[in-house]
């Protein structure tokens, strides 16, 4: 039977992702002191499938690193050995290169060997070491036998100076260089001392690398040895002695099991003279060799070898073709256009029937009853249609939210502080669109706050706070926006430097700024108060950007800062992009859409109220305050009922730096609208932010306040000059 | 705008082609960029924009910028009532919605009887012009209408300097 399996492949990559995702949840969440057995079978069972999918499909790359990944797994499921911190790392780092690598299957990008080599070193090496803790599993240990064979010898390279050789003359880099000359070269350990322990894989001659050496230390000084597949005490005559594991009987392979994590208790049969570390070495240097292989060429090789049926599968993989990369929780996968397509179509629905009720209602009522019916309940069906297509856009903010403990385990590790993440309120339902562009600002403003806002362990100490900062990340709606909120235990804003750096980079401030006007000063491009350029952050682009994204979102950013208790950052945003809840008003014939959440009051002011200023722009004065009148008529060359505030109607609308008063004609009504972009098939529109359909099925712009405010106050500006 | 069109402007000039007329002129296009023909009807007026721009309508869900070519060549009579014409023209990723005089007629044209077009004779810019040609007793103007809708001089799309 000949199945083509590559039309399956990227059902095994979708669930493979959606693996990684649960496990890398899990193992974020798995308390290292008391780990959950449940947690622990749920990693492997994840990290078992993933295995099992890759082997099915011909992916042994990943068939095999998830092999390490789930004996280790294994161990720590059967409780022979306890989970560490490491080993919570090493998981994350394997979790990461399965994602690096899947991609790789999907668009045929490289995958970093090397690295694939070092994580699964790593795994292996936790997985032996402390298996002396306990009895060793017999299970796994054949399992080993799975995994297959080598080509160039491996010598690993153990440097033991009597002295500090490395302080004079020779330098490391060289050494390395030359080494790296003859192979693939990594360095496995290095102390201070110039202790220092390679691996290379290549020579076939052991004296070409201690050649090297004779000029740079005594020979005793340094140690070569193959790294071993089979017994040590072969090791002399054992180079290119690199069979396939699979023809060695299960004998052996028990025996290199032992050996390998045995690097306490079976000393006396090493040579005497091997320095602890070198052991340590060759412990896990035992079953590292095939990972140190051209990928390709070893995974088929191991898969022809194998004895199982792996080797009827098909390599093909055809199926690259360019998916989302996102990773989705259980779900069928539909494509965003489809519900979009969808929302539109529900959208006529709406008008067409608004437009069938609008005909029936010249049909007496007592005659057509059963139309007047029918209607009443289309109108029922179709509202709840509408919210029900809605809904599909909502995801959970989960969806973003849940990247960031890894992120934050990352960054403190690289920075030495100690951050607790607290979660609030990850399930609060976000539009699809928003949550994706939300990824980035939050991921930013989050390592600001472990960057710049936590202090170190020791000063925090010092302010007598406890060690380990927190940061909670908080989503909650408010009203008909959502907050989402970042709030640090921090430092806290410094507002003498903010003024200083401002001052230094020409910026505008008044004269006595408060404090709201000084935490804004973050927001203009290229400003850092970062003493020096971390990796992470520093570099004076970021907040700029995250203002510019959460615009774009319609929403707005919101600073607190305390000096010496934290800063809270709150970004507000709409609930969703697709609906939006306006006030239909009409200027003229036209009708336009205000966003309801920017309207703060509307009056209908008395001729006293209007002032004019310097001949030009007008304010309504409102309750000892004064307000920019934006008579729409004029900023959008409307021809308007009435040109006088006091017979037509003032909205006081919030802009993003001041209000201002929008007159108009008259307030229609209060409604839903389903926002359309007017770019799609036209281009931008100055003071409009998109379009709608209204239920007569003719299209109303919609207001984009921010934006008019401008051109309102550039017009005067105009006129002026 | 197909790569083939630019390097052989013949290559797609076969074919059916829609006819309609802008005051005395008349003119054709290629009919597959043109999506359906309807009355002109419920047109949302956009401010601050050129006056042959119309506005927006509501194309089943989509909103659709509406070109009147009366008023940007200075064509004919401006005039909306219930003979008012609009050809919606599908042009690749973008649909726009094109008022003029009348539509007239379908027509087969072959590549021989397209013929160059002269410097003048038109109020299109001779490069959104492909040739003239004879249907009948009359004369049309054969015009690239995606290569016009799509040109700087409509405004119909931000260019990316402009952006």
């Amino acid at each position: 039977m000949n199945i083509d399996l590559s039309q399956f492949h990227q059902v095994f990559i979708d669930e493979a992702y959606e693996h990684l995702g649960t496990m890398e949840q899990l193992l974020l969440a798995l308390d290292v002191e008391d780990p959950s057995l449940e947690d622990l079978n749920a990693i492997f069972r994840a990290a078992h499938s993933i295995k099992g999918g890759s082997g099915t499909f011909g992916f042994s790359d990943i068939a095999s690193l998830t092999h390490a990944l789930e004996t280790l797994l294994d161990k720590l499921r059967k409780q022979t050995l306890a989970v560490t911190d490491e080993m919570i790392s090493a998981f994350l780092s394997c979790c990461d290169l399965l994602s690096a690598m899947l991609e790789a299957h999907q668009d045929g990008s490289p995958v970093d060997e090397a690295q694939i080599e070092v994580v699964r070193a790593e795994l292996l090496r936790l997985g032996d070491e402390s298996v002396v803790l306990a009895e060793p599993p017999a299970a796994s240990e054949t399992t080993y036998a799975e995994i297959e064979s080598v080509t160039a010898p491996i010598w690993l390279i153990d440097l033991h100076p009597q002295s500090d050789i490395f302080s004079g003359a020779a330098s490391i880099d060289a050494v390395s260089e030359d080494l790296a000359a003859l192979g693939q070269l990594s360095v496995i350990n290095q102390q201070p001392n110039s202790h220092i322990s390679w691996r290379l894989q290549g020579p076939e001659d052991p004296d070409v690398i201690s050649e090297i050496f004779a000029f740079i230390c005594q020979p005793s000084e340094v140690t070569i040895q193959p790294e071993l597949r089979d017994d040590a005490v072969e090791e002399d005559e054992g180079f290119g002695f690199f069979v396939d594991e699979a023809e060695l009987p299960a004998q052996q392979a028990q025996n290199e099991a032992e050996q390998g994590f045995g690097f306490f208790v079976e000393l006396d049969e090493l040579p005497a003279n091997q320095a602890a570390a070198q052991e340590q070495q060759q412990g896990y240097g035992f079953f590292v060799d095939e990972a140190s292989l051209p990928v390709a060429s070893s995974s088929a090789d191991a898969i022809s070898n194998q004895p199982m049926q792996k080797s009827q599968v098909s390599l093909a993989q055809k199926n690259r073709s360019e998916t989302p990369k996102h990773q989705a929780e259980t779900s069928i996968r539909v494509g965003v256009e489809k519900v979009d397509q969808l929302i539109n179509l529900v959208g006529e629905l709406v008008i067409t029937r608004s437009m069938l009720a609008q005909s029936a209602s010249q049909l007496d009522s007592v005659e057509y009853e059963s139309i007047h019916n029918g209607l009443v309940n289309l109108e029922r069906n179709s509202r709840d249609l509408q919210e029900a297509v809605m809904s599909i856009r909502m995801l959970p903010i989960n969806f973003v939210f849940g990247r960031f403990p890894r992120v934050v385990r990352d960054l403190t590790q690289k920075m030495h502080k100690k951050v607790r993440l607290k979660l609030v309120g990850e399930e609060t339902e976000l539009d699809k669109g928003l949550i994706e562009k939300l990824a980035d600002p939050l991921t930013h403003l989050l390592r600001n706050s472990i960057d710049h806002g936590i202090e170190t362990p020791e000063i925090r100490r010092a302010a007598g706070k406890p060690e380990e900062g927190t940061i909670t990340l908080s989503a909650s709606h408010q009203g008909g926006s959502i907050l989402v909120e970042i709030v640090d235990d921090g430092a806290g804003l410094n507002r003498e430097k903010l003024l200083e750096k401002a001052r230094e980079k020409n910026l505008a401030i008044s004269e006595n700024p408060t404090d709201k006007e000084v935490w804004q000063l973050i927001f203009a491009p290229g400003f850092s108060t970062a003493k020096e350029v971390t990796d992470v952050s520093g570099r004076g682009v970021g907040m700029d950007v995250v203002q510019r994204n959460i615009a774009e979102m319609k929403g707005q950013v919101e600073i607190e800062s305390i000096p010496g208790v934290g800063t809270t950052i709150g970004l507000r945003l709409p609930l969703t992009l697709a609906i939006l809840d306006g006030m239909t008003l009409r200027v003229g014939k036209e009708i336009f859409i205000l966003p309801l959440t920017r309207i703060l009051e509307s009056f209908q002011p008395e001729p006293e109220q209007l002032k004019t200023v310097s001949g030009k722009g007008r304010v309504v004065q409102m309750r000892g305050e004064y307000l920019p009148l934006l008579e729409l008529y004029k900023t959008l060359n409307l021809e308007p009922e009435v040109t006088e505030p006091e017979k037509g109607i003032l909205v006081v609308v919030e802009t993003n730096s001041d209000k201002v008063a929008l007159f108009v004609d008259e307030l229609i009504a209060q409604q839903q609208v389903v926002i359309k972009s007017l770019e799609t098939h036209y281009r931008k529109v100055d003071g409009i932010s998109g379009a709608t359909i209204m239920g007569d099925g003719r299209v109303a712009l919609i207001l984009d306040i921010d934006k008019l405010a401008r051109m309102h106050s550039t017009d005067n500006q105009l006129q002026k000059g | 705008m197909t790569e083939e069109t630019q390097d052989n402007p013949l290559l797609n000039q076969a074919g059916e082609y829609l006819t309609f007329t802008l005051g005395d002129e008349e003119y054709a296009i290629d009919i597959l960029k043109v999506q359906e023909i309807r009355g002109y009807d419920a047109v949302t007026r956009i401010a601050n924009t050129p006056d042959y721009i119309k506005g927006v309508i509501n194309m089943r869900g989509v909103i659709v910028p509406v070109v009147d070519m009366r008023l940007k060549f200075h064509l004919g009579n401006a005039t909306y009532d219930q003979f008012t014409v609009m050809i919606i023209l599908n042009l690749g990723q973008r649909i726009v919605g094109m008022v003029v005089d009348s539509v007239s007629d379908v027509v087969a044209l072959k590549l021989d009887e397209i013929r160059p077009a002269p410097d003048f004779g038109a109020s299109f810019d001779t490069q959104y012009l492909l040739g003239l040609a004879t249907v009948g007793e009359r004369m049309a103007i054969v015009v690239d209408i995606e290569k016009l809708m799509t040109s700087q001089e409509m405004g119909l799309i931000d260019q990316l300097a402009g952006v």
